[in-house]
């Protein structure tokens, strides 16, 4: 019992890694390719505009067949942990733009105008004034994001990287009597992340206390 | 465009413009031409290495995963769709004793990960003598989380309605399962088809799990592919899938889009964004 609780602990720590280093790698490359997006330059709009609709439509697991399949071949010579970390920042990145993105579009069209009037340049519109506040409406989408992220981390599992779910298997295999048990345990290590984080969601949403 | 951030660009805004755009473009095309080189020193740009992308075999056996992955994300629609109207029933519910189990239903499949509800249903139900496919274990996995999501698109949608209408029903003495059926749902089902179908998007891409259970689908197949032939083809073949897939999903979101912009336009009021995660 105890050496399934520490193995499953393990793979909830590899979990929470993936997870955190997907978060904060992500989304500066969201917020970023959503400045691409909004620019008024037409060619980073068009690689913008490519990359989120490649990446968002293609599945997860398709994607890490890529990374860890086809990566290896071309030279890159690293960890199944990276690689697998690499098709999660590329598929969470577009959909961290996307959210950035429409976070930008909510921003009340009188607020550039008043930025544009007291003669900021609109860079310095969309980062001094835009974003800081696209930013603070994007916060309850985000916390749903990451929710995602966390269920999504799973299919790293079936590539090579010991987090929560591979555990999961491999104990499984050594402790055949106890399925029902393991599963238990491992959904409750999931649960412990995502229900709090959907409360929290749902509490933010409810007092509104980012909106404007 | 976001016409919202920028005026219209003077003379000196044009040039910028211009000169951002060629610098962009040289940089994109520099970062092309640095991937091709590199491809082709690893010989995966050679026209024979490609052709297998063609090859009549390979074809037919992903045109047979991309029919399994499509029978999954239908059969796994309906049922969500299903499931998805009874849990948001529930939530709604005026009695506790249904809306709290539908509550916590909700709250669960919604932070497990699919792979695992998959799993479960794959391992767990066996033991109680219920054998299963690993189609219906795919199918019921992904169908219970969606099922999970679609009752929140579905109850964010009912509350969305203004309160007079379910008040105004409530005065003509309407029930309470009456008022839904007659009066909330079909206002709300208006409001909520663009979320719906891009929901079906998400089922498409989840189909794509069943390679851990060993069922035959179309990223599994192409997995097959790859290593009948050696990872050398992992590319040109896993490049195939990845474009079927971009092309389903992106025409499944173009009809979301049409969708919801026809619905405004014969209903005025802009279709609610209902909460749509993923």
């Amino acid at each position: 019992m105890l050496q399934i609780l520490s193995a499953l602990a393990s793979g909830f720590l590899q979990t929470l890694l993936l997870v955190a280093l997907t978060f904060v790698i992500g989304l500066p490359l969201g917020v970023l390719v959503a400045i691409m997006r909004v620019s008024p330059v037409g060619v980073l709009r068009g690689v913008g505009t490519v990359y989120v609709n490649v990446f968002r439509n293609i599945p997860l697991p398709v994607l890490m067949f890529f990374s860890v399949l086809v990566l290896p071949q071309l030279g890159v010579d690293t960890s199944f942990f990276v690689l697998a970390l690499a098709s999660l920042v590329v598929y969470w990145g577009a959909f961290f733009c996307e959210t950035v993105r429409s976070g930008i579009n909510s921003v009340d069209l009188g607020q550039v105008e008043a930025a544009r009037s007291v003669g900021l340049s609109s860079g310095q519109t969309l980062i001094r004034i835009v974003l800081p506040q696209a930013l603070r409406s994007t916060v309850p989408p985000l916390i749903g994001i990451v929710i995602q992220i966390v269920r999504a981390s799973a299919v790293a599992g079936a590539f090579g990287v010991t987090e929560l779910y591979a555990s999961m298997n491999g104990v499984i295999q050594h402790n055949a009597d106890k399925v029902i048990l393991i599963l238990f345990l491992t959904g409750v290590f999931y649960l412990v992340i995502t229900i709090p984080s959907g409360l929290l969601l749902g509490r933010i949403e409810k007092k509104a206390v980012f909106a404007r | 465009m976001s016409t919202l951030l920028h005026d219209a660009p003077g003379p000196r805004a044009k040039r910028t413009s211009l000169l951002l755009n060629i610098i962009a473009a040289l940089a994109a095309a520099a970062g092309i031409i640095w991937i091709l080189i590199k491809l082709a020193s690893k010989g995966q740009l050679g026209a024979a290495h490609w052709a297998i992308i063609g090859d009549p075999t390979v074809i037919a056996l992903l045109i047979n995963g991309l029919g399994a992955t499509l029978l999954v994300a239908v059969c796994a629609m309906a049922l969500s769709l299903i499931l998805g109207v009874i849990l948001a029933a529930g939530r709604l519910s005026r009695r506790v004793w249904l809306r709290v189990p539908a509550r916590v239903a909700v709250e669960l499949l919604r932070g497990l990960p699919v792979l695992m509800l998959i799993f479960f249903i794959y391992l767990a139900l066996p033991l109680i003598g219920i054998v299963i496919s690993s189609f219906w274990a795919l199918v019921l996995g992904v169908s219970l989380y969606n099922g999970a999501l679609i009752a929140e698109i579905f109850r964010s949608g009912v509350n969305a309605l203004p309160h007079g209408q379910s008040e105004a029903a409530e005065s003509l003495g309407l029930r309470s399962s009456q008022i839904m059926r007659y009066i909330l749902l079909p206002q709300a089902v208006r409001s909520m088809l663009p979320a719906l179908i891009s929901q079906l998007v998400v089922i498409v891409k989840e189909s794509s799990l069943g390679f851990i259970v060993g069922y035959a689908e179309f990223a599994r197949d192409g997995n097959a592919v790859v290593n009948y032939l050696g990872t050398l083809y992992a590319l040109p073949v896993y490049t195939e899938i990845a474009v079927v897939y971009i092309v389903i999903n992106i025409l499944l979101s173009q009809i979301a889009t049409r969708v919801e912009k026809r619905s405004r336009q014969r209903y005025g009021r802009a279709a609610q964004q209902v909460l749509d995660t993923e």
